[in-house]
């Protein structure tokens, strides 16, 4: 089974009339490395967060690791999120823990072992570039370095699928592209890596599946070819 | 699951919350402090009933030469009254319920009540033909009082039937009213107390919700996203509880036993081992139901 599978999902907010999503159909298998382009307000976040089900379509099936995410009972909702990273668009890191803190935290509360935290936190800092800035604040980091912080948190637990929200908004490019790199080692690694971003850069550069959304639809689906190409061949 | 990290987010919204916490404690205190005295009240109303109805008698009282005309127009009452009245006692009709009876004349009706008033001046203007000579008749169940109401109530050379039983049970009322007031006030006050416990919560919650969302996307449990509220209501709750145990205490110990004993030396109040009972009854109470308030509290917040 593919390692997401979505039919025909449609999700329209309380208080709209207008679907953020409209009959969505993907299938994207394991070791995957996608990109989700489109236009602001297009609905890329909206479908990531099904993903995640930190949200649940209004109609539509959505498999996700092999749980079917419409029908999964809220006490395994955690369990199942355990082998997701998500980055979101906005960081979210807590501004009272360091790097390292704010690494372990999600380790913490998922019980792993101080042992198991004390190994794998300085481990992925380094692999993200952030070794020596384990004991900064986040509002003592730049933009960049806190989006490392962000995917360290991420991929600290070695998740199957990596979901990121624009994981290179806002950042200058030669470090959009230190990021991207970083995905790319992650899924290099097996994880499968879905990435919503409006960087044509990145996306004509690395030629992976590109999957253009335009008002909460998939217009185009294409592999292997550049931003404009897919854009254009709808 | 860390303990440490528990115990450091519960220490932390407590101390954050510190003004809430402290309010959260008092009405608990309060609480469940009108609770224990409202259950010390109903023990102690308990107790004494065992003793007074145990001795409750139910009095026939006979006409003396002082009886008012209505209820003894032959006046004092003659010798053929007091064996018709011992008859009936014995007779197979009332003989089942009667446990004993005993006559009192005028002269130990006289000798009793210098007894009993010893050091009331009143013994000076009494004398003993004022006083009905008596029958007090002892009964098998005191509830049945009113059987030998009516048996001699209206009766020739009787001048009234009195249950000393329906004394106590006015007494009783009063107090047990007193003690259901109280409960009512402990109500009102736990109620009270739910709700701030579940506002509390609510706030920690909210002043946490940074880190809520985050362990909630990266897949903590419920259980143990939840567990650090839930023991910082149960730890405010339990000192108001431990607070209110020792208020039962001190009550047992210094009003009742030390003032309410030493004042009155012939009831029989509760003791230090009743309130002992108590304690940890209102300290389960405390701890159930702020652990109920804010599970219930932080389930609403987590799901809004
Ligand atoms: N929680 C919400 N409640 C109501 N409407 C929402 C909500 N989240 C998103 N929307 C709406 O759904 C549509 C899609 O939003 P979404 O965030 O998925 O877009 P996006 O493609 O991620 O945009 P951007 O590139 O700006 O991040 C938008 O019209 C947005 O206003
Ligand atoms: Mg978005």
């Amino acid at each position: 089974m593919a390692m997401i599978s979505i039919e025909k999902v449609s999700k329209t907010y309380k208080g709209s009339t207008r679907p953020a999503l409209d009959a969505v159909s993907i299938e994207i298998e394991t070791g995957d490395f996608v990109f989700l382009v489109g236009a602001s307000g297009s609905g890329k976040s909206s479908l990531l967060r099904m993903m995640l089900r930190e949200d649940v379509p209004s109609k539509g099936s959505i498999f996700v690791l092999g749980e079917n995410l419409i029908s999964i009972p809220a006490r395994r909702v955690p369990y199942f999120r355990r082998n997701i990273g998500m980055v979101f668009q906005d960081f979210r890191l807590l501004p009272n823990k360091t790097v390292a803190q704010n690494v372990a935290f999600c380790l913490e509360v998922i019980g792993k072992s101080p042992s198991f935290i004390a190994e794998a936190v300085p481990a992925v800092l380094k692999l993200v570039g952030l070794d020596g800035k384990q004991d900064r604040y986040p509002n003592e980091l730049s933009g960049g370095e806190q989006q490392r912080v962000a995917l360290a948190r991420a991929i600290v637990n070695k998740p199957q699928l990596l979901l990121a929200d624009e994981p290179t908004g806002n950042l200058d490019p030669a470090t959009s592209q230190e990021i991207v790199n970083l995905l790319e080692r992650i899924s290099a690694a097996g994880t499968t890596v879905v990435m919503a971003t409006h960087d044509r850069g990145i996306v004509d550069r690395l030629k992976r599946r590109v999957v253009v959304l335009k008002d909460g639809q998939i217009v185009s689906d294409s592999r292997g070819v550049g931003y404009e190409t897919a854009e254009a061949a709808r | 699951m860390k303990l440490g990290y528990i115990f450091g987010e519960v220490g932390q919204g407590l101390k954050r919350n510190i003004s809430m916490v402290v309010s959260i404690v008092l009405v608990t205190f309060l609480s469940l402090t009108f609770v224990g005295t409202a259950a010390l009240l109903q023990l102690q109303i308990g107790q004494m009933k065992n003793y007074w109805y145990d001795r409750a008698q139910v009095a026939v009282y006979l006409c003396s030469s002082y009886s008012p005309a209505e209820a003894c127009p032959q006046g004092e009452a003659s010798a053929d009254v007091k064996t018709a009245i011992e008859a009936k006692l014995k007779d197979s009709t009332l003989a089942p319920y009667v446990e004993k009876y005993f006559f009192l004349d005028h002269n130990q009706a006289y000798a009793q009540f210098k007894q009993e008033f010893a050091n009331n001046s009143v013994t000076k203007y009494v004398t003993a033909d004022q006083l009905n000579e008596t029958f007090w008749v002892k009964l098998k169940n005191p509830a049945d009082g009113a059987i030998i109401t009516q048996s001699f109530s209206g009766v020739a050379g009787v001048e009234e039937v009195r249950d000393q039983r329906t004394y106590l049970d006015q007494i009783f009322s009063i107090l047990n009213a007193a003690s259901l007031a109280a409960v009512g006030i402990a109500s009102v006050m736990l109620f009270s107390a739910i709700l701030l416990i579940s506002t509390t919560i609510r706030q920690s919650a909210f002043s946490r919700r940074r880190e809520l969302g985050i362990m909630r996307l990266v897949g903590a449990s419920n259980f143990y996203i939840q567990l650090p509220f839930v023991i910082e209501g149960v730890v405010a709750a339990a000192i108001g509880s431990i607070l209110a145990g020792g208020a039962v205490l001190a009550i047992v110990q210094f009003f009742v036993q030390g003032y309410l004993a030493a004042t009155l030396p012939f009831t029989n109040f509760v003791g230090l081992s009743t309130g002992l009972v108590l304690v940890p009854i209102l300290f389960a109470i405390g701890v159930f139901l702020a652990g109920f308030a804010s599970i219930i509290a932080i389930k609403r917040y987590l799901r809004a």
